[in-house]
């Protein structure tokens, strides 16, 4: 019974990915060429011949450029040209910094305020006014500040994934089952380890969740702010081949940052069930 | 020889006779003394230019003397530089190569086509040839460009001629000196419109549509609000002008979003080959020679490193005089077109760079000075920008047209240096010019601002 249904919706998947790129190849069929009455030299000077109706290219097209893409991902032709696995290479680095900085305040933080009630209504005035800001909102400011783009691009990442890691681990910490606190007051356990044998584990799930929800919106953050600030990375990739209006360029980009934060978020789930506990 | 002591030295004597005044003659004093001396020709020439600045500051030696006693001689150094560019003055008299401050560059760059000799600097070995090890960083938009060079990220970049004007005044920005050590090209822009317009080819039918600029501080916006006005359009209130990059403007093109722009190559000739476009009017028809993109450095930048200031400067305007020549264009082609640079495609730029263009109509025109470089900064170019900022409101209350045109636009610095690599730059720094057939004094900015029939002033 699991199987066939598993079967089936594969099949659905399928039919669903055929027929769209079906539409997909239909509208970008190249138009008849409407040349009457032009010299051969003004024709050759028109790129148009090979252009389809709405400027968009043809799923024949895309696939060339990924092949010719992923054939040689690591190329590096100076500064401003280097291959998708470079630029990837770049986000990654850039994400993966500015989450860990964002970790290693949210983390220690939730718990402090999620196991003293006092701090917590303290801080949080200052948590629901900067909660909502949009993280590019701080571009300016950050550019202004801290005077280095790179840097202020990881500054960014760093704001954004701070919140949902900082509320998670406050809700986590909070919302540990009093009986166990109970008996770790009971047996005179030492608050540090009270914090890391009883509370951690108990609050790690919702933690992971958290920095899986933080990592989701850093990989969202990371593609504008780098176009913004160019250089490299993926964002700069999509931005370059966008000066370029190759449209083909930037679908295969945004193939490559679905996948890459498709493959993200599944490690973060992974670790999420590794730290589950079951009663 | 007086002149060669050291005029930060209290003790020593700048006018006539021995430093001391106990000695009969220099000689004498120097065996008695032993005081160090400059060694070289590049230190006896510091000391000269050390000397004649100090002498012009304190007139009587016994003012310097109390000065430098009070003070030090460092401070003294410090407090005379901040006051007079010492370093680049020193620069200036030795006419020779010094060693280079900072040899590693960042330098920005726009993508288009007026970048081009920032750019084929680096491929084409302009930069290295001078010594210099130049890392090119292709930028996102102007104000990123604006930005970087106020953080200091980078030491030099390709800007719009207006944004070093519009920086040096604070407009839109904190104010930061900017100078523009060159030109980069001249002509080069266009007026692009959607292809359903073709039958509409009179400006006076253009009123209620919107077009791109690339930047309010651009030539661009100048030229199109001026080229609008001309006809009777007023460009605030009757059109909507709306700030795109120049890849944005043609899929706002395609979109409809727009109904045409006035914007940098390659991006006209690019809409023509998309085929949804055509080519009204180049911007050479508005004003043939207008100034569009510069070679701009921080004040600071110059003031801290002369040496490499004028090697970038020699780079500049050697691939800028390189670049004139039709004959090297299609080299040049090659060196800017890859996805490193300019990432378009190669017809594209031929016809920009060769002015044998199709128009989008039917037509193939040939205009070979479609496009053109030359480095000279002129300062009347700064103030014909500077009157139209005025214009249009950019610029409130009094402007000093002059003041502000000859401290960014280093049109003197510029001369000498172009003498000294065998180039001609124009013999004077103020030019007339006739803008669609109205003549523009740079004596009289004033007149020429209230001049106008549509103005915000």
């Amino acid at each position: 019974m699991h199987n066939t249904q598993a079967l089936r919706a594969a099949l659905l998947s399928l039919g669903l990915f055929v027929l769209l790129i079906g539409f997909w190849h239909l509208a970008t069929l190249p138009k008849a060429a409407e040349d009457a009455g032009v010299s051969a030299e003004y024709a050759a000077l028109m790129g148009s011949a090979n252009q389809s109706d709405s400027g968009l290219p043809s799923p024949g097209m895309i696939w060339e450029t990924i092949v010719q893409q992923l054939s040689d991902p690591f190329y590096d032709a100076g500064p401003n040209d280097k291959g998708i696995g470079i630029q990837l290479a770049y986000s990654l680095g850039r994400v993966l910094l500015g989450f860990a900085l964002a970790a290693l305040v949210a983390i220690p933080l939730g718990f402090v305020i999620g196991m003293s009630p006092v701090v917590s209504r303290a801080l949080d005035p200052y948590v629901q006014l900067l909660r909502p800001i949009s993280p590019l909102a701080w571009m300016p400011l950050a550019l202004y500040i801290i005077k280095d783009s790179s840097t202020s691009a990881i500054f960014v990442i760093f704001i954004c994934s701070l919140w949902p890691m900082l509320i998670n681990t406050v809700y986590g910490v909070a919302s540990v089952k009093r009986d166990w606190l109970n008996v770790a007051r009971t047996l005179e356990v030492s608050p540090l380890r009270k914090a890391l044998q009883v509370v951690l584990p108990a609050a790690a799930p919702t933690i992971l969740t958290g920095m899986r929800i933080s990592m989701g919106i850093a990989w969202l953050v990371i593609v504008a702010a780098e176009m913004l600030i160019g250089g490299t990375g993926i964002g700069y990739f999509v931005w370059n081949e966008w000066n370029n209006l190759s449209l083909s360029n930037v679908i295969f980009a945004i193939l490559m940052i679905g996948i890459v934060g498709m493959v993200l978020d599944a490690g973060f789930g992974w670790l999420g069930r590794l730290v589950a506990y079951r009663e | 020889m007086p002149i060669f002591d050291n005029p930060f030295d209290p003790d020593s004597h700048l006018g006539h006779g021995c430093s001391c005044g106990r000695h009969r003659s220099q000689a004498a004093h120097d065996q008695a003394s032993a005081s160090p001396h400059p060694q070289g020709e590049e230190a006896l020439t510091d000391r000269l230019v050390e000397t004649a600045v100090v002498q012009a500051f304190f007139p009587t030696d016994v003012s310097r003397r109390r000065f430098l006693s009070t003070v030090g001689a460092g401070t003294a150094l410090a407090a005379i530089s901040t006051l007079f560019p010492l370093g680049a003055a020193k620069a200036l008299a030795k006419e020779i190569k010094g060693p280079l401050e900072k040899k590693q560059l960042k330098i920005g760059f726009v993508p288009i086509t007026c970048a081009t000799p920032i750019i084929m600097a680096g491929p084409m070995g302009f930069y290295a040839k001078q010594g210099l090890e130049v890392s090119l960083i292709k930028t996102a938009g102007w104000a990123v460009v604006r930005d970087k060079i106020i953080n200091h990220e980078y030491d030099a970049s390709h800007m719009l001629s207006p944004m070093p004007l519009a920086m040096s005044m604070g407009l839109g920005s904190k104010p930061l000196a900017v100078d523009v050590a060159a030109i980069e090209n001249i002509n080069g822009q266009a007026i692009t419109m959607h292809i359903k317009h073709k039958d509409r080819r009179d400006p006076r039918q253009w009123k209620g549509m919107r077009f791109g600029i690339p930047f309010d501080y651009s030539i661009h916006n100048l030229l199109l609000r001026y080229y609008l006005a001309e006809h009777g359009v007023d460009p605030d209130k009757d059109v909507e002008l709306r700030i795109l990059p120049p890849p944005d403007m043609v899929a706002n093109l395609r979109a409809g979003n727009i109904d045409g722009f006035l914007g940098p190559e390659p991006f006209n000739q690019r809409a023509v080959y998309e085929g949804m476009a055509y080519i009204h009017t180049l911007s050479r028809d508005i004003w043939d020679g207008h100034p569009c993109c510069a070679f701009g450095v921080s004040e600071s930048f110059a003031r801290e490193n002369p040496h490499t200031f004028a090697a970038l400067f020699r780079s500049i305007v050697a691939a800028t005089e390189y670049a004139h020549k039709p004959q090297n264009r299609p080299a040049i082609i090659d060196a800017i077109a890859p996805a490193n640079y300019l990432n378009q495609p190669k017809p594209v730029l031929q016809q920009v760079m060769t002015g044998r263009f199709a128009d989008g109509l039917g037509n193939v025109r040939n205009v070979p000075d479609r496009v053109d470089f030359a480095p000279f900064p002129a300062q009347s170019m700064a103030v014909w920008i500077l009157t139209q900022l005025k214009r249009w409101g950019y610029i409130k209350g009094d402007v000093n047209y002059r003041q502000i045109a000859e401290q960014v636009f280093l049109a003197t610095d510029a001369r000498k240096r172009m003498a000294e690599m065998g180039y001609t730059a124009p013999a004077s720094n103020y030019s007339k010019y006739v803008i669609m057939g109205k003549s523009f004094d740079p004596a009289n900015p004033v007149a020429y601002v209230n001049s106008f029939k549509i103005r915000r002033t």
